[in-house]
């Protein structure tokens, strides 16, 4: 039986890793979205979408089922590619490159975007090798980075000392919550510069979803945060700016005290006091 | 009307209850049938002597089953060698990387594949495998061979479980969470990458099962095998020789088998044996799927 584990990832190696060291950013480092239109086979799903994401922050989209928001999320990363009758017109610009240009590599747009799924969905392997996938698939090789990699990243998401001791173990054994925090801490492995979270929360416990509410906070200090969600108190909790969508249209957006407390649009108003959702 | 209700309910359930056991006494029924059958020639000769003899010589009284078996095992491992890595890339290429059109065409055409009766699989076998081996491979590795061989069996044996195979194994892939693939494709891995590392890892299970379900398959298949084996009963020692697998055997025998008793309860040793080996098959994997299942703890 291999049990490298806790053993070989040895404690005084650890604490050389407690200090962070997260890529740096491009320069220039924004997403804006011009005349964005999404047809799912005969159906217009997003229509006429123009947006820019600051950075640095956490942009919060709500709406109501259905109103689009996670096909939005999903064309940020061209997940859309992987299924069929999809349409994608117009432009969206990520550090300054439409990714929907000609000459784009797939695989260099997604390897920018950290995504955390609705449901917590870890690898059918290890939990070090879940965080380690990034990392190799893109062609890590060499034992120790990967095993500081994986720590580093484990620590950061609070999720290491939680552990540590069964790390070779199934991914699968851990708790929801704990799965939702490895994913991520998956994610940020391959030092993505976004991060798309699609109603990461809606699985979880509560104390589960302020933990990972937390880790929100604390990488938008270095990454730009995109958030699906439909629970309003969760966008007003940590959102930095508010992009509300109705019918595959995004009716108001702006920063989220002045979203919250002073409304523009009447369909604003009605979704907030709650008339629809 | 409640209490009838509950009367229909319990009375299901016992109903249902008789079915699944009555499917479970066939099994055994079956298999004591053919081995009280077989008793007679078991208790005349030992077992061991017909289990590991070479020689079948029916009119001397001679019955050594060692040909038969291992010619039932080459020809159905053989064949499973060839069909797994294609059905494999196969399935995989119509569930990852095909478009909706091509899927289109090529589904009906595996399920058409598997509806083809086996005669139809032997006669094209020994109409153009058979002189293919004869003319064309033999010819590279040994003095002589007729084409009918180990080989012919395997490659038609591999051609009829092709379709049965794809056809499985999709409905493995298929059964895969689609966050699972999408979380691999999200981190920027190729389709490649995600169906080396996610797919086949997670359906290892599913793909020994389909393994499991055609090889069981390819044990029993009579009549195509039978047209392009040869039907010596020697115990082949190489890819070009000639084989005669136990299916072969009793249906090529049927006829005359009533004429000598003991050749009668012979032949229904052959029947048992092979109703053993797929019996001792499917537990043997049921054991390695139960390992593989709490390896993985899927």
């Amino acid at each position: 039986m291999k049990n490298i584990g806790a053993a070989s990832l040895s404690e005084n190696r650890v604490s050389d890793y407690n200090e962070i060291t997260l890529r740096k950013l491009p320069a220039s480092h924004s997403i804006s979205i011009r005349d964005l239109n999404v047809f799912i086979g005969n159906n217009h799903i997003l229509n006429d979408i123009n947006l820019t994401i600051p950075e640095k922050s956490i942009t919060c989209i709500i709406g109501p089922s259905g109103c689009g928001k996670s096909t939005l999320l999903k064309t940020l990363n061209r997940m859309h590619d992987e299924t069929p009758d999809v349409r994608i017109e117009g432009e969206v610009y990520v550090d300054d490159e439409n990714i929907y240009g000609n000459n784009i590599n797939v695989i260099d747009i997604r390897k920018k975007m950290g995504l955390l799924a609705q449901r917590p969905c870890p690898l059918p392997m290890s939990i070090f090798d879940n965080v380690a996938y990034g990392p190799r698939i893109h062609g890590l090789k060499k034992r120790k980075a990967i095993n500081q990699t994986v720590i580093q990243y484990l620590q950061y998401v609070g999720l290491w000392d939680e552990v540590r001791e069964r790390i070779r173990t199934s991914a699968s054994s851990l708790s929801i919550g704990q799965q939702q925090r490895l994913c991520l801490a998956r994610g940020l492995a391959i030092e993505p510069e976004y991060i798309l979270g699609d109603e990461a929360t809606s699985a979880l416990d509560p104390i589960s979803t302020r933990k990972i509410e937390e880790m929100f906070l604390k990488l938008k200090e270095k990454y730009t945060v995109i958030l699906v969600t439909h629970t309003l108190r969760q966008a007003k909790r940590i959102a930095d700016h508010i992009v509300f969508m109705y019918m595959g249209r995004i009716i108001e957006s702006g920063p989220t005290e002045e979203f919250f407390n002073n409304p523009k649009d009447k369909l604003t108003k009605d979704y907030l006091s709650g008339s629809f959702s | 009307m409640r209490y009838i209700r509950l009367v229909k309910d319990k009375s299901a359930r016992q109903i249902m209850l008789g079915i699944a056991i009555f499917s479970l006494l066939l099994l055994l029924v079956i298999g004591l049938s053919l081995f009280l059958k077989a008793l007679p020639i078991v208790k005349e000769k030992s077992l061991w002597v017909l289990l590991t003899s070479g020689n079948w010589k029916p009119f001397k009284g001679e019955f050594g089953f060692l040909p038969y078996i291992l010619s039932t095992l080459y020809v159905s491992i053989l064949a499973i060698i060839i069909a797994l890595p294609l059905s494999m890339l196969t399935s995989i290429y119509l569930c990852t990387y095909a478009s909706k059109s091509i899927r289109r065409i090529f589904e009906p055409v595996i399920d058409l594949l598997s509806g083809i009766p086996p005669v139809i699989y032997g006669v094209w076998g020994s109409l153009t495998i058979v002189p293919l081996i004869a003319d064309k491979i033999a010819p590279h590795f040994v003095e002589f061979s007729s084409g009918y061989t180990v080989l012919a069996g395997g490659v038609v044996l591999a051609i009829m479980i092709l379709p049965l195979l794809v056809s499985v194994l999709l409905e493995v892939f298929r059964a895969l969470p689609k966050e699972m693939t999408e979380a691999s494709l999200s981190m920027g891995a190729t389709k490649w990458q995600t169906v080396k590392k996610v797919m086949l890892r997670r359906s290892v299970s599913g793909i020994i099962a389909a393994i499991v379900l055609s090889v069981s398959r390819a044990f029993g298949e009579t009549i195509a095998v039978l047209m392009v084996c040869g039907n010596i009963p020697l115990v082949p020692h190489s890819l070009f020789d000639a084989c005669y697998p136990l299916p072969a055997l009793i249906a090529n025998n049927y006829g005359e088998m009533l004429s000598m008793p003991s050749y009668e309860s012979a032949l229904m040793l052959g029947a048992f044996l092979l109703f053993i080996i797929i019996v001792i098959f499917n537990g043997i994997s049921r054991l390695t799927l139960n390992q593989i299942e709490k390896r993985y703890s899927l």
